[in-house]
């Protein structure tokens, strides 16, 4: 486990923040903030690419320390208008590159496991992509979120509250851990042990992601929009 | 299984040093750092965690109360003093183990394994029982808790808790992994999932 501390300070240069944490890097894309960033610090390079230093590091923050909650009066003060957008491009990643990478590796697998175990596989992986799609896609981008947006506009619906937010989260991580045990310790030991050997280490990696996902909906969205909620005349 | 461990002490000098050390070995992972021991429980509920290292000292005169307490409230929880300065024997004794602040590193790691394991002993066999294999084909066929009890006769409670001894054995937290360990390990067949 590489657990070395990053101090998290705008004037830290981006490269040496994401030398402390290699998960960081992940994080890049989903600002819109792109490579040859050179030595430029944290604070300018976020400035060049129309991203809040502030939002930018306590999502860091919630990476780097796996038990970091954020302060509310703090969070208060940041420039909330990127969360949406970051939040957006997170989903985008899950659902067009990590699951379908997954799902090439797992298919290959459920393949070797010929008529006797593959269709199980398969129908336990279609029920989970199911329910995956739902939350993020059908739940969050068209409901929650165009909620969100409408809220922005200063747009009043009484369709939606965010307090009736699903954490459904949990349960997507929950079958992702349960799909890493079958990998591992359940599937008969000969088929394809290098390949679930990579997709293990591929889902310990994103359900780490999601769950740091879910911290930032918890305790950063929810608040806010909460805030945005109470804000309406 | 990892161990799980929530760390109670108000020195974040000594809560971080000792975080760094469990942290440093493959089968532990801090779950949760508190400073108080107010809302410890929450804590130890909410991170799942399966040792807790406390402060004595943080609980003045409740402490024997206190621990015993936990101990009824979480049994799978060992409870592990942390000794900063000298206490007497009676302030220890609610605990199953000690961790002094001069102990070394290796004295600290070695210490963690013994208090694991005396837990995982605690902890009946990894093998499923007759009665967990039943629930676990019953959930496996798509049965809500209410259907299983009334067929086997036994609380809605008492599944539960087989569910729980379930996950904790197998590592597997879905009903729909759960269906296909009971594939896997030949409990069920294709044709019993209609």
């Amino acid at each position: 486990m590489s657990k070395k501390k990053v101090h998290l300070f705008k004037e830290t240069k981006l490269a040496e923040l994401i030398a402390g944490d290699r998960k960081l890097l992940q994080l890049l894309p989903r600002f819109g903030i792109g490579l040859g960033f050179g030595d430029r610090s944290i604070e300018e390079v976020c400035r060049m690419n129309n991203v809040s230093a502030d939002l930018f590091l306590i999502l860091c923050e919630i990476y780097v320390d796996s038990g970091f909650k954020p302060d509310p009066d703090e969070l208060k003060r940041i420039d909330m208008s990127g969360l949406l957008p970051y939040l957006r491009a997170s989903h985008q990643y899950y659902l067009d590159e990590r699951f379908p990478h997954l799902e090439e590796h797992l298919q290959r697998i459920i393949e070797a496991c010929g008529p006797k175990y593959g269709p199980m596989l398969s129908h336990f992986y279609e029920e989970y992509k199911k329910e995956v799609m739902r939350h993020i896609k059908f739940y969050e981008e068209e409901v929650v979120f165009p909620y969100i947006e409408a809220l922005l506009k200063g747009q009043h619906t009484d369709s939606y509250r965010i307090d009736e937010f699903e954490h459904n989260h949990t349960n997507i991580q929950d079958v992702l851990d349960d799909m890493m045990n079958i990998l591992l310790k359940y599937l008969p030991g000969d088929i394809l042990p290098k390949e679930r050997i990579e997709i293990s280490l591929d889902i310990m990696e994103l359900s780490d992601d999601l769950n740091r996902h879910s911290v930032i909906e918890d305790h950063i969205l929810i608040p806010y929009v909460e805030s945005l909620e109470n804000a309406l005349p | 299984m990892r161990n799980r461990v929530i760390i109670c002490e108000a020195s974040e000098i000594i809560a971080n040093g000792l975080a760094e050390v469990i942290d440093s070995m493959a089968q532990f992972d801090v779950v949760a750092r508190i400073e108080s021991p107010e809302h410890l429980n929450e804590k130890i509920t909410a991170s799942d965690a399966n040792l807790a290292i406390i402060n004595p000292l943080l609980l003045g005169y409740q402490n024997k109360e206190f621990i015993n307490q936990l101990g009824k409230e979480f049994p799978n929880l060992a409870i592990i003093a942390l000794e900063t300065s000298y206490l007497d024997h009676s302030i220890l004794s609610p605990y199953s183990g000690v961790i002094e602040i001069t102990d070394t590193r290796s004295k600290i790691i070695s210490k963690m394994n013994e208090f694991s394991q005396s837990e995982a002993t605690k902890k009946d066999d990894v093998e499923l029982s007759k009665r967990e294999v039943d629930v676990l084909v019953a959930v496996a066929k798509g049965m809500m808790n209410k259907e299983i009890a009334d067929l086997m006769n036994i609380s809605i409670h008492t599944v539960i808790s087989h569910r729980k001894n379930i996950t904790r054995k197998t590592g597997i937290k879905s009903v729909s992994g759960l269906t296909v360990y009971a594939l896997l390990n030949n409990l069920i067949d294709e044709s019993d999932l209609l």
